[in-house]
């Protein structure tokens, strides 16, 4: 009962070298997290990185193996009760009740949360029109779609406008047009002065959403920054060539080198690499060094960098690669 | 939790400063209880969960009366008074298995995730179905009775007897479910909590002196019947609705009951906690 209230300016998440193992595998092994009240913050990583792990630790959803974390100073491990009381969570997978009806959902948790009867249906109610479910009101959720389930469980984290809200993956597997509308949901959030710590696997979404962003490998950080910072990293586009002869790799890597200022990444498949660019328009230079070289090109295209191509860059390895290759230990963290 | 106008910017030192180390004992109860609303919601959406405390009672009562009662009491209606109780206490922890089954398979949704992340009482998601759960003892324990009283069963104890005697098998029925609610936490999947209670209750009902007098049963396995809860339960059972007589064997009941309460019910949050 003598907790003490710690100064108004505590970061939302600070969490050092957090462990969690099951069995031999080592999950999360070592994450240190630094989120500041106000901010979005990404954690970008493919599957398996540890991303939820983490996250789940965070939300007292899975005991801390090593490490410590705090939610606005509150200790996770020693008093969970108040630390769920500033979280909102939204999982990878809906969290509702399934064969209760959207309202429903929404009154439960209202009354669970504390909520006088009237208000968690005031409340239920606000909430389903902001996410644009008031018609899906009273059918049973068996009849909603992902992307109406997605937005109920959001809607249920938010009941009491927790000042920090964790979204796992909160649009994997949504529809371009749905997914934009939870960006916009979420930039609401932010604008309302909660703080949101989301995971993805797009490094579009955590460019579009995230102030800064992490990069979790393996249950380990291996880069931090803004999204520019990152992207610097990465080069804001990539050149991707494949070579009409893969005996010419050499030549045109070094080719690429110099024209493009950054180191090309090969990729697995042969007579194939990746050229980051800091301006898209910088390919042609690649183009026209490669042309003078006399090195031939099969096929040429610019896109954006995708998780895998930050993953080569940083990682020295494909996300879903197996091998743990030699990491060029690229740290953009300040 | 917050009042503030749905406009008003969050402030999270104030939201700091509101919360609380652990929930207040009012919350908890608040909190069962909301609990035991959704299951009884659920129930009445899958009519098919009454079916064990419905059709139960009325068969085994019937089928019981018909086997047993010539070979054990000479005719069905003097068997009656001896089996009704007995097929009661063993309708009772029938449904008590269910229990476990259901907050298992309950658990394997993704709800219970959320049901975790809230500030709430552990507690409440295992009590909270219990709690809706009196409701199919006492339809089970009435429904027997009924049944019996159909088959020409005349309880000695009046209406009031028989009314203690429901109010008993519910109150042992719900302590008992404390048992499986821990299989229910505990195992790892349904389908094991099944295997695992239909070891349990056999053994709990049929070594006892739910269908047959115990004079007729060999020395060793006596000694057994004698201490078995279920035992205490059914002989209170005949006491309160044969006699209209409150026995020794009610206070057993209700101290065997407590006990069962107090070792399990710890356990059960402890082993959910766990789980998180």
């Amino acid at each position: 009962m003598t907790a003490t209230i710690p100064p108004p300016a505590a970061p939302a998440v600070a969490a050092t070298g957090l462990v969690k193992a099951f069995g031999d595998l080592r999950a999360v092994d070592g994450v240190d997290l630094h989120v500041e009240q106000g901010e979005v913050f990404g954690v970008l990583g493919p599957n398996g990185a540890g991303k939820t792990t983490t996250l789940r630790m965070l939300a007292t959803l899975l005991p801390i193996d090593a490490g410590q974390a705090r939610v606005f100073g509150v200790d996770v491990a020693r008093e969970p009760h108040r630390v769920r009381q500033l979280l909102g969570v939204t999982g990878q997978y809906a969290s509702v009740d399934e064969q209760l009806t959207a309202t429903e959902n929404l009154r439960l948790f209202g009354r669970l949360l504390g909520l006088r009867p009237a208000d968690a249906r005031a409340t239920a109610r606000r909430l389903l029109g902001q996410f644009g479910l008031e018609e899906a009101a009273d059918r049973p959720l068996s009849q909603f779609s992902g992307g109406m389930r997605r937005r109920l469980d959001l809607a249920a984290s938010l009941i009491t406008r927790p000042p920090l809200i964790f979204l796992d993956e909160p649009t994997t597997g949504l529809d371009p047009r749905t997914r934009g509308q939870m960006w916009d949901t979420i930039r609401g959030l932010v604008a309302d002065g909660a703080t949101v710590l989301l995971t993805t696997q797009y490094l579009d979404e955590a460019d579009q959403l995230a102030d800064r962003i992490a990069v979790i490998d393996r249950g380990v950080k291996v880069a931090e920054g803004t999204p520019d910072e990152l992207k610097t990293a990465v080069g804001d586009s990539t050149l991707q060539l494949e070579l009409a002869d893969d005996a010419d790799r050499a030549v045109a890597f070094e080719v690429a080198r110099r024209a493009a200022g950054a180191e090309p990444a090969l990729t697995p498949e042969s007579g194939r690499m990746t050229v980051p660019l800091d301006v898209p328009a910088r390919a042609a230079d690649v183009l026209v060094g490669l042309r003078d070289a006399g090195v031939d090109v099969a096929s040429v295209s610019v896109a954006k960098p995708t998780l895998d191509e930050v993953f080569l860059a940083l990682t020295g390895h494909d996300a879903d690669d197996g091998r743990r290759a030699p990491s060029p230990a690229l740290e953009v963290a300040r | 939790m917050s009042t503030s106008a749905p406009t008003a910017p969050i402030d999270p030192a104030a939201a700091v400063a509101a919360t609380r180390p652990h929930p207040t004992l009012r919350e908890t109860v608040e909190q069962t209880l909301t609990m035991a609303g959704r299951a009884l919601r659920k129930m009445r959406r899958n009519p098919e969960q009454f079916f064990d405390v419905t059709i139960q009672p009325l068969l085994f009562t019937a089928m019981f009366a018909c086997v047993f009662g010539g070979a054990i009491s000479g005719d069905v209606a003097d068997y009656l008074p001896l089996m009704v109780p007995g097929i009661v206490a063993q309708t009772v922890l029938t449904t008590c298995m269910a229990t476990g089954v259901t907050l298992r398979e309950d658990m394997e949704t993704g709800v219970f995730d959320r049901f975790k992340a809230l500030p709430t009482a552990r507690v409440g998601p295992l009590a909270g179905p219990m709690v809706a759960d009196l409701v199919r003892y006492l339809i089970a324990a009435t429904l027997t009775f009924a049944t019996g009283i159909a088959m020409g069963y005349r309880p000695g104890g009046g209406v009031l007897g028989v009314a203690a005697a429901i109010l008993l098998s519910v109150f042992a029925g719900w302590s008992l479910a404390w048992i499986f609610t821990w299989i229910g936490t505990l195992a790892r999947s349904a389908r094991s909590v099944q295997g695992l209670s239909i070891m349990i209750l056999f053994p709990l009902t049929f070594l006892s002196n739910a269908f047959v007098p115990v004079d007729t049963l060999p020395g060793w396995l006596r000694s057994f019947v004698e201490v078995n809860p279920v035992s205490h339960l059914v002989a209170a059972t005949r006491d309160l609705a044969n006699h209209a007589t409150v026995s020794g064997e009610v206070g057993w009941t209700i101290l065997a009951g407590l006990a069962v309460i107090a070792i399990f019910a710890p356990l059960a949050v402890r082993t959910y906690r766990r789980l998180l």
